[in-house]
C-alpha cells in the first residue's frame, strides 16, 4: 500500500485540497495521467495524420503545389511543391508519430494506466510517482521528435525503422542533427514504457481486489498485463540499439557502418527483435478492450474465456520468435527464413482462434449497436483483412515479390488502422464517461463511425493492388517507373479518399471536445456492464473507492439466468455468493 | 508646410544615405591595385575523358550534338588547360578585409553536367544552384570545414547556399547522375580565379604584397608560385601541367 | 490499369503466382466466412425489446475445431512454401551454370559489371556500364550484389526476384528470364533523397542478340 493511495482513502468524499498543478500536472493518480497521456497522443496522432496528408498529397498530385504548403520553408517545400528530401522525412515521421507516439500511448498510456486500477479494484498503481515519470519521459520524447522537423536538414529520413547505415552516417542521409533527435527521443520513449510496464505489471500482480482471481480478470486487463511484459522486454533492446545508433551517429562508432567493419544487418536484427513485440503491443490491447467492448454489446459472455487468454499469452510468446519474417530478402541466411516462416505462419492460429471466438461471443446475442460496439465490429471486420494479408507476406516465396511495396502498406495500415485505431475509437468513447463524467454524442459518433469505416476502406484497400503491382514503398514520385504509370488514378483515388478520412477524424475531435463542456451527463453505467469501474460514479474520484469493492464473479456476467436485468456485475452479491476467501495483497 | 515636409524626406534621404555610404566596408584597393595574370599551359598527350551514356535521361541527352563527355581534363585547342582554379594562397596582410560580396554565384545544372565545372565563392556569399534540367538532381557538397549538405531539386528551381569557412575544394556531386561532378573553392577574399577557353586567368586588385599564388587542378593537383606587385602593376605567373 | 501481378517475364513467377492465388483462395474462404457470418449476426442477433442472449460460455468442440483447421492448413502453407522457397534462394539453389553479372548499388545507380568474353568475372575484360542490366533469356543469370554505401534492394517486378544489397555483404541471388523484352530493375529499399529514381533498365534479349550486345559493347567499353 502506498502513501498516496492511504491519504487518498483518507480523504475521499472530502474536499480535495490538491493545488491544481498537483492536480492536474504533475498529478500521481492514475487517471489523470491516462488523460494526460491522452490529450498528448491525440495531439500527436493529429500530428501523424497532417504528415501523411502531405505525403499523400504528393502522391496523388507530384509536383503540384500543395494547398497551404506555401507556408513551409523552401527548405522542405519551395512555392508548396514539397521535395524529395522532405518527402522522406514525411514518411520517416508520419511512422515514428503515429506508432510511437499516438497508437502505443494510446492503447498502454492512457488504457493500461486509467483501467487497470480501476478494473483489478485498487486505488492506484504500485508506484504513483514512477508512473509520472512514466509521461513525463513520454513528453520530453514527445517535443523532442517534434522538434527534429524544424531544425537545419530536417527531421530524420531513413524511414520510421531507421534501417543502418543510412541512419548511421550524415552523409549518406543528409540529415544530421535530426537523425540524432531521432534517436534521442526513442531513447525517452523507450524509458518510458520501460517505467509504464514495471508499473502495470506489478499492480496487477500486487494489487487486485479480494476476489479477482487471475480468471476473472477482464480481457482487457490480461491482454494489458501481456503487453506490460512484452513491452518490459522489448523496448530495452530498442532503447539499446537508439544509444548505439547515436553513438554512430555523434561519437564515432561504428556498429554499424560497414566501412569500419560493423554489421548493417545487425541495426535490423535489434530494431526487430523489438519490433515484432511492438506490434503486438499495438494489437494486442485493442483485441483486450474490443473482447470487453463486444461481450457487452452482444449482451453475452465472451465465448471462450479461457481460450481466449491462452491465445493472448500464445500470440506474445509466438511474437518473440517472427521478427526474421521482416527480413526474409535482406540477406539473413535463407534457411533462417524456412523457420521464421513456419513461426509466422502458426501465430495465425490464436489470432484465428481470437476472430472466431468474437463471432461466437455475437453467436445468439442481444446486439446493441452502441458507438463502441460499431467500433469494435469494424476492428473485427478489419482485422480479419489485415491478419489474412500477413499469410501473404509470410509465406517466403511470394514475400519475395510484395516485400516493401504497397500490400506490405496496406497490411500494416488494415491492421493499425483498421485494427487498432478502430479500437481505439470504440474505448475512448467506451470509457469516456468514466474519464469525464459526460457522454460524447451518439449521433455524431455514429456519423464519425461510417464515415471513417468508408474512407479508410477506400484508402487502404486499393494499396493491396498497386502493391500486388509491384509498387514500391516510400517512393517520391511512382511515375518515374514506367510500369507504375498506369496505377496513377489509382493513387489519386487513394489520396482523395485519405483527405476525406482526415476530414472525418475532425468529427471526432470536435465530438471529443464539445463534450468534454456540453456533453450530456454521464450516469454511473451507463453501458450496463459488469465491471468493477461502474461501481464508481462518473467521473471516478481520485483514489477510486473508499473501500474497494469484493469480486464475486467474471466480468462477462451478461444475460445470466440468475437475474432480471441482461448483466451481473463483478461486484454485486447475489444471496448464493460467498464473500471471497482471502483478500490480495494489496487490500485492507 | 509642404515645401518643408518634402525637404525634410530629402534630408533624411540624405543623411541614410551617408549613414550607408559610411557603414559599407572600404572596397579595398578594388580599383587600381595590382594584377597578376598568366596561362595555364598543358604538355604530353592530352587524355579522353570517359564518354557518358546519357540515354537514361533523354532531356538531357538532346542537348548533346554528338555523345558528351565528362570534364575531368579540359584541354584548349590552343594547348592550354582549363578549369584550373587560381588563388591567392597566403600573403594577404592580416589587416585585410573582403569586400561585400557582390551578386550571386550561379551554379547551373544543363544537359546533366555542371556549369561551370570548377567556380569559386567568397565565405558569406550566396551560391544559387540552378536546375535547368527539370528532371531529378541532387546536390551533395562533401565539405570538410563547411557543414556538408544534400538537397535535391525534383525539377527547374533554384536553391541558395553559403558557406561559412574557407575551404579549397569543396566537392559537390549529384548521386542521380553519377558523372556529374563540380568543384567550388571558398575563400575569404576575392583573389581567385578559373582558367578559361584559352588558359589564361587574372587576379586583378591585389593590395601591393609577396604572395604565394596556387594553382589546383582536379587530377593533377597542385602547383605553387610566389608573386611580388606594388602599385597597379601587372605581373605574369604562369603553370604548366604535365600529363600523367 | 492492371489489377494483377506484373507481366510473367521469369521462371519464378509461375510458382510465385501460383502461391499467391492458392493463399488468396484460402485467405478468401477465410474472409468471406467471417465477413458474411459477422453481417448475419449483426442482421440476426440485434437488440430487440424483451429477450435475452443465449447464455453460454463457449463450445470445447467448436473451438477444437477452429484451432485445428487454421493450423493444419498454415502448416501445410508453411512446408508449400518452404519447397519452393529452397528452390530459389535456399544456399544451394544457384544453378551451376549460371551466368554471372555484377550489381554494384550506391546512391542512386546501378553500375553493372558484366564479365565480357570469358563469361567470368574478376578478370580484365569485365566491362561496367550503368544503369543498364542485360541478360540472355533462357539461360539462369547469377547476379552478384554489392553495394558501395547503404542498403538498397534489387527488384525486378516481372522476374518475381527481390534481394536486399547490404553494404559489407557479398550476397548472391538468381533468376532466369523466359520472355525477352524490356523492363525495369528498381530499388525497393529506403536508400535516401534520390531512392525513387534509383532505376535501372532490363533487358532481355535472345542469346544471339545477347552475344552480339557484348561483343559491341566490350568494345565500346574498351576503346
Amino acid at each position: 500500500m502506498t502513501t498516496v493511495a492511504a491519504t487518498a482513502h483518507t480523504e475521499h468524499g472530502h474536499h480535495d485540497d490538491r493545488s491544481f498543478i498537483r492536480k492536474y500536472i504533475f498529478s500521481t493518480d492514475h487517471k489523470i495521467i491516462g488523460i494526460q497521456f491522452l490529450f498528448v497522443s491525440l495531439f500527436f496522432l493529429l500530428v501523424g495524420g497532417l504528415l501523411a496528408m502531405q505525403m499523400r498529397w504528393q502522391l496523388g498530385f507530384p509536383g503540384r503545389p500543395m494547398p497551404g504548403g506555401g507556408i513551409l520553408p523552401d527548405t522542405m517545400a519551395p512555392g508548396g511543391v514539397i521535395l524529395p528530401e522532405y518527402y522522406i522525412q514525411l514518411v520517416t515521421m508520419h511512422g515514428t508519430f503515429m506508432v510511437f507516439f499516438a497508437i502505443m500511448p494510446l492503447l498502454v498510456g492512457v488504457f493500461a494506466n486509467f483501467l487497470i486500477p480501476l478494473k483489478i479494484g485498487t486505488h492506484d498503481m504500485a508506484f504513483p510517482r514512477i508512473n509520472m515519470w512514466s509521461f513525463w519521459t513520454f513528453l520530453v520524447g514527445g517535443i523532442v521528435m517534434l522538434s527534429s522537423l524544424f531544425v537545419p536538414d530536417g527531421a530524420a529520413r531513413a524511414g520510421w525503422t531507421m534501417y543502418a547505415p543510412l541512419s548511421a552516417r550524415h552523409d549518406y542521409s543528409g540529415a544530421s542533427i535530426g537523425q540524432e533527435l531521432w534517436s534521442v527521443s526513442i531513447i525517452f520513449v523507450g524509458l518510458s514504457s520501460i517505467l509504464g510496464s514495471l508499473n502495470y505489471i506489478t499492480t496487477i500482480i500486487n494489487n487486485r481486489a479480494p476476489g479477482m482471481t487471475w480468471f476473472r480478470l477482464p480481457l482487457s486487463v490480461w491482454s494489458l498485463f501481456i503487453t506490460a511484459i512484452l513491452g518490459l522486454l522489448a523496448l530495452p533492446v530498442l532503447s539499446g540499439a537508439a544509444i548505439m545508433l547515436l553513438f554512430d551517429q555523434t561519437i564515432g562508432t561504428h556498429f554499424f557502418d560497414p566501412g569500419a567493419g560493423g554489421q548493417a544487418l545487425l541495426w535490423q536484427h535489434l530494431f526487430w527483435f523489438f519490433g515484432h513485440p511492438e506490434v503486438y503491443i499495438l494489437i494486442l490491447p485493442a483485441m483486450g478492450m474490443v473482447s470487453d467492448i463486444i461481450s457487452n454489446g452482444s449482451r453475452k459472455p465472451i465465448f471462450g474465456y479461457h481460450s481466449m487468454v491462452f491465445a493472448i499469452v500464445g500470440i506474445a510468446f509466438l511474437g518473440w520468435i517472427v521478427w526474421g519474417h521482416h527480413m526474409f530478402v535482406s540477406g539473413m541466411n535463407p534457411t533462417l527464413g524456412s523457420s521464421f516462416m513456419v513461426s509466422t505462419l502458426v501465430i495465425a492460429v490464436p489470432s484465428a482462434v481470437k476472430v472466431f471466438n468474437w463471432m461466437g461471443t455475437m453467436w445468439r446475442g442481444n446486439i446493441r449497436f452502441h458507438v463502441p460496439m460499431l467500433h469494435a465490429v469494424a476492428f473485427v471486420a478489419m482485422f480479419v483483412i489485415g491478419g489474412l494479408s500477413g499469410i501473404f507476406m509470410a509465406a517466403t516465396p511470394v514475400d519475395m515479390q510484395i516485400h516493401d511495396t504497397y500490400f506490405i502498406v496496406a497490411h500494416l495500415h488494415y491492421v493499425l488502422f483498421g485494427g487498432s485505431l478502430f479500437a481505439l475509437f470504440g474505448a475512448i468513447t467506451y470509457w469516456y464517461p468514466k474519464m469525464f463524467g459526460r457522454m460524447m454524442s451518439e449521433g455524431w459518433g455514429k456519423v464519425h463511425f461510417w464515415l471513417t469505416f468508408v474512407f479508410y476502406n477506400c484508402t487502404f484497400f486499393p494499396m493491396h493492388i498497386t502493391g500486388m503491382a509491384g509498387e514500391m514503398r516510400r517512393l517520391y514520385d511512382p511515375n518515374q517507373y514506367t510500369f507504375l504509370q498506369p496505377l496513377q488514378p489509382i493513387r489519386v483515388f487513394i489520396s482523395i479518399s485519405a483527405f476525406l478520412l482526415f476530414a472525418s477524424q475532425l468529427i471526432f475531435f470536435v465530438n471529443f471536445w464539445w463534450s468534454l463542456w456540453k456533453g450530456k451527463k454521464a450516469p454511473q453505467n451507463p453501458w450496463e456492464d459488469n465491471g468493477l469501474e461502474w461501481s464508481l460514479p462518473s467521473p471516478a474520484p481520485h483514489g477510486n473507492w473508499e473501500r474497494v469493492p469484493n469480486v464475486y464473479r467474471g466480468p462477462y456476467e451478461f444475460s445470466s439466468p440468475q437475474v432480471a436485468e441482461d448483466y451481473l456485475p463483478q461486484y454485486k452479491k447475489l444471496p448464493t455468493d460467498r464473500e471471497p476467501a482471502a483478500a490480495s495483497a494489496a487490500t485492507h | 508646410m509642404r515645401k518643408l515636409g518634402l525637404m525634410a524626406v530629402a534630408g533624411v534621404a540624405v543623411l541614410a544615405l551617408a549613414l550607408a555610404a559610411w557603414m559599407r566596408p572600404q572596397p579595398s584597393a578594388e580599383q587600381g591595385g595590382a594584377t597578376i595574370t598568366g596561362k595555364v599551359k598543358f604538355t604530353g598527350t592530352k587524355p579522353t575523358n570517359p564518354k557518358i551514356d546519357m540515354s537514361e535521361e533523354p532531356k538531357c541527352k538532346a542537348k548533346y550534338p554528338g555523345v558528351p563527355t565528362e570534364e575531368i581534363v579540359v584541354v584548349n585547342p590552343n594547348g592550354t588547360l582549363a578549369n584550373v582554379f587560381v588563388y591567392v594562397k597566403s600573403g594577404l596582410p592580416a589587416t585585410y578585409k573582403a569586400p561585400e560580396p557582390a551578386g550571386d554565384v550561379t551554379l547551373d545544372q544543363d544537359g546533366c553536367r555542371y556549369h561551370p565545372h570548377v567556380l569559386g565563392i567568397l565565405v558569406g556569399q550566396k551560391l544559387a544552384i540552378k536546375n535547368s534540367d527539370g528532371i531529378l538532381h541532387n546536390i551533395k557538397a562533401k565539405g570538410v570545414k563547411n557543414r556538408p549538405f544534400n538537397i535535391s531539386q525534383p525539377t527547374v528551381m533554384t536553391s541558395e547556399r553559403t558557406f561559412t569557412a574557407p575551404e579549397v575544394m569543396v566537392p559537390l556531386e549529384c548521386n542521380v547522375h553519377g558523372w556529374m561532378h563540380a568543384w567550388l573553392g571558398v575563400l575569404p577574399h576575392p583573389f581567385f580565379a578559373v582558367s578559361g577557353a584559352d588558359g589564361s586567368f587574372s587576379i586583378k586588385g591585389l593590395p601591393p604584397g609577396t604572395y604565394t599564388i596556387e594553382a589546383w587542378h582536379e587530377k593533377y593537383g597542385t602547383q605553387t608560385a610566389t608573386v611580388t606587385v606594388a602599385g597597379s602593376e601587372t605581373k605574369t605567373a604562369d603553370f604548366s601541367f604535365a600529363a600523367k | 490499369m492492371h489489377w494483377w501481378l506484373p507481366f510473367k517475364a521469369s521462371t519464378f513467377a509461375g510458382p510465385i503466382d501460383g502461391l499467391f492465388l492458392a493463399i488468396l483462395i484460402i485467405t478468401g474462404i477465410a474472409f468471406v466466412l467471417v465477413e458474411v457470418g459477422l453481417i448475419w449476426f449483426i442482421v440476426k442477433y440485434r437488440a430487440r425489446p424483451g429477450r435475452k442472449a443465449f447464455y453460454t460460455h463457449g463450445n470445447t468442440r467448436a473451438e477444437v475445431i477452429w484451432t485445428t483447421i487454421p493450423a493444419v492448413t498454415m502448416v501445410a502453407l508453411g512446408l508449400i512454401s518452404n519447397h519452393y522457397w529452397v528452390q530459389m534462394k535456399g544456399r544451394n539453389s544457384i544453378p551451376a551454370n549460371a551466368y554471372p553479372i555484377g550489381v554494384h548499388a550506391k546512391q542512386f545507380e546501378w553500375q553493372i559489371t558484366y564479365p565480357g568474353a570469358d563469361g567470368k568475372l574478376g578478370t580484365p575484360d569485365d566491362f561496367t556500364i550503368r544503369n543498364q542490366l542485360h541478360v540472355p533469356v533462357g539461360r539462369p543469370i547469377v547476379v552478384h550484389l554489392s553495394a558501395e554505401d547503404v542498403i538498397h534492394s534489387f527488384y525486378v517486378p516481372q522476374f518475381r526476384v527481390r534481394q536486399d544489397v547490404v553494404p559489407g555483404m557479398d550476397i548472391k541471388a538468381w533468376f532466369q528470364a523466359t520472355v525477352p523484352g524490356t523492363y525495369e530493375l528498381g530499388c525497393s529499399q529506403l536508400c535516401g533523397l534520390g531512392h525513387y529514381r534509383m532505376r535501372a533498365q532490363v533487358f532481355v534479349h535472345t542469346q544471339e542478340d545477347f552475344d552480339a550486345w557484348m561483343k559491341q559493347a566490350a568494345q565500346e567499353a574498351s576503346q
